[in-house]
Parts: structure tokens; sequence; C-alpha cells
């Protein structure tokens, strides 16, 4: 839906010091373009719970982090996010890979439909689901929205097939 | 070799600590630093995620890469976050040090037994994870000779301190609330 380019240009604008990741097929596609553009360092962990606590370091150190994952890591994330985002208070954003949103050829019934939304709404993250490319502007108001309000928030980004 | 005091060991790196360092404690480490000295560049990581100290830690010494950070984790949190070594190695903070106070058990639940006790070698798994800087101690001079040599060294460096268990003691409880603790230390680390 966006590509790598546009989304570089995102975080450029946006002033992200550091994106903490673990890949899908849809995000992954993006490290290219963020690391060709140089202003924004890649941080690859190995799973996903791990990005929240690297990012809480890295915001308490004062650099402006985001954390880019799936959904299916969101789910993963559980603890670090009751960590993160509601003992210490940091308002830590992320953008999450929505699985099988677009379509469901490789994985029919996927529960990522299920459970992804209401997990967010579990965990008390203020998310904005886009599901076009028409929406992309929409990355920078909420970041801009959310950190005014030195809240957590996320971005739902549709994915097609697994 | 009888192992050396858990206590005692955490004592060397307050000592060997410098004054612009961070230092990260959890469970146990942070039970135990409390009883010290305090300052505003102590991360007492209460409440935590479990044993994510180390990714917290690596974060930090991401952002603040003038300020040597230290991580005084234990062998259980260690084992809920192995992953965590490989995503140290790969970031590659020169002014990272981990440390790992092996007891074998999980302290503050009850000294329980972690699944392997005695029979994981942490030096090699740093090692396979890709750091180049690794140490391993069980005699508390030894420890206290050639810490503040080893804290002062490029990095990111792994040490593995085997420690004697002790039981019969509470877990350590949050020293304050979380997020005044959070804004406290954004204000020390921009000083």
């Amino acid at each position: 839906m966006f590509t790598g380019e546009e989304i570089a240009g995102v975080f450029d604008e946006l002033g992200i010091t550091h994106v903490v990741t673990v890949p899908d097929s849809t995000i992954g596609q993006w490290q290219g373009a963020i690391e060709q553009r140089g202003r924004t360092r890649l941080v690859r962990v190995c799973r996903e719970g791990e990005a929240w606590e690297v990012a809480a370091g890295l915001h308490l150190g004062g650099a402006r982090p985001l954390v880019l994952i799936q959904c299916t890591g969101l789910f993963e994330s559980g603890d670090a996010i009751r960590n993160v985002l509601h003992d210490w208070k940091l308002p830590i954003f992320s953008i999450i890979g929505y699985r099988s949103y677009l379509n469901q050829d490789t994985l029919p019934g996927d529960t990522c439909l299920v459970f992804t939304e209401p997990v967010l709404d579990t965990w008390k993250v203020d998310y904005k689901l886009l599901t076009t490319h028409e929406q992309l502007g929409e990355i920078g108001a909420h970041y801009t929205a959310c950190r005014g309000a030195n809240k957590p928030g996320a971005i739902l980004v549709a994915e097609g097939k697994a | 070799m009888a192992r050396m005091s858990g206590r005692d060991a955490l004592a060397v790196v307050h000592s060997a600590r410098g004054p612009r360092d961070v230092v990260v404690t959890t469970m146990a480490t942070s039970r135990d630093w409390m009883l010290m000295p305090q300052t505003p560049l102590d991360v007492i990581f209460v409440p935590s995620a479990m044993g994510h100290a180390t990714s917290l830690g690596l974060g930090l010494a991401l952002a603040q890469p003038d300020r040597r950070v230290i991580v005084c984790n234990g062998d259980g949190s260690m084992l809920m976050n192995l992953g965590s070594l490989v995503s140290i190695s790969g970031a590659r903070p020169a002014n990272m040090t981990l440390i790992v106070f092996d007891n074998g058990v999980y302290e503050v639940t009850g000294a329980q037994p972690t699944p392997a006790p005695n029979a994981v070698d942490y030096a090699a798994i740093a090692r396979g994870a890709g750091f180049a800087a690794v140490h391993a101690y069980q005699d508390l001079e030894t420890w206290r000779a050639e810490a503040e040599q080893v804290l002062a060294a490029s990095g990111p460096t792994f040490v593995w301190l085997r420690v004697n268990a002790a039981s019969g003691i509470p877990g350590p409880r949050s020293p304050g609330p979380a997020g005044d603790r959070a804004q406290a230390l954004q204000e020390a680390l921009r000083g």
C-alpha cells in the first residue's frame, strides 16, 4: 500500500531517530529505503517484546523512536506494552502491520482479524486504521496528535497476503 | 571454587561505575542496589517486563552514546530474553556493559531453580551471539581487581558472574511511581 520511500519520507519529516523493528513481508520491504535515506537508524531486534523496551530506553535517553512490527508481534508484546506504556507511562508510537486485512488468500479465516483491534483497545492504545494509499498523510497527523497529547498511539496498516 | 556473594559482586559495580554512567538493575540486583547510595542515573527497573532490562539498556546506550550503560541482570531474566544478546551485538553499542549475576535460581520468587542450573555456559552463549568482549568471574577478589578495566573498555561487553543463591529474601519493592521516575531520569540524562 505504501512504498518504502514514502514511509522513509514520513519518518524523516517527523524527526524519527530510530525505528525498532521485526519485519514481516510488507513492512519489511520498507527497510531498504529507510536505511538508504540514512536519517533514521534501524534497530533490528529478535522478538517484538524487545522492541518496546528498546524504544523505551531510546525515549528516556532523548531520542525519538518508533516501533514497527506486525500484529502477530503485537500479541507477543503484551507484558512489554503493559510495562512501557502503562507502568512507565512512556508515549511510544508504533506502526503495526495488520495481517490479512485486505486479502485472506494465504490464511483464510486468519484470527489476526479477530484479535488485533480488541487487543489494541485492551492496551488502551489510540490507533488509526489505514486501508488505502490516500491515507498516507494520516500517519504524520496521528503521530503529531499523540505526541502533542503525550500519549502512546499506533497506526494499523492494512496488509494483503500473509 | 566457592562462588562469590551476589551482593558483594554488585557492590564492586557500585564502586567501579563512573559518575556519568547509567546503571540499570532488575529483580534481585534492584533489591540489593537499593541498599547502597543512589544517584539520579540509577534505573531501578521495578516494575519491569520480564527479562527486558537488557532491551531497556540497549535503548539507553544507543540514545546516550557518550555515557556508559551498565545493565545488572540475573540469569533467570537473561533466559527470558536471550535473543536480546543478538540484538545488542547487532546494534554494537560500544558504551554498553551487560553483567549477568548467575545464581541458578529465580531468587525473588523463592529461589526455585532455573531450567538448567549450573549447566549453562553464559560466556559461550554471549560469544556465540556475537559479543567480542566476554569475561567470566567466580572469585570476588579477581572481579574486584578487574572491574574498573572491564567497565572502561569499549563494548558491547558481556560479564558472567557466578554468585551464590540467596533464599528467603523478599524481592524488590518499587521505590516510587515509575512514571515519575521516568521523568526524573530524563532530566538527569539531559544534564
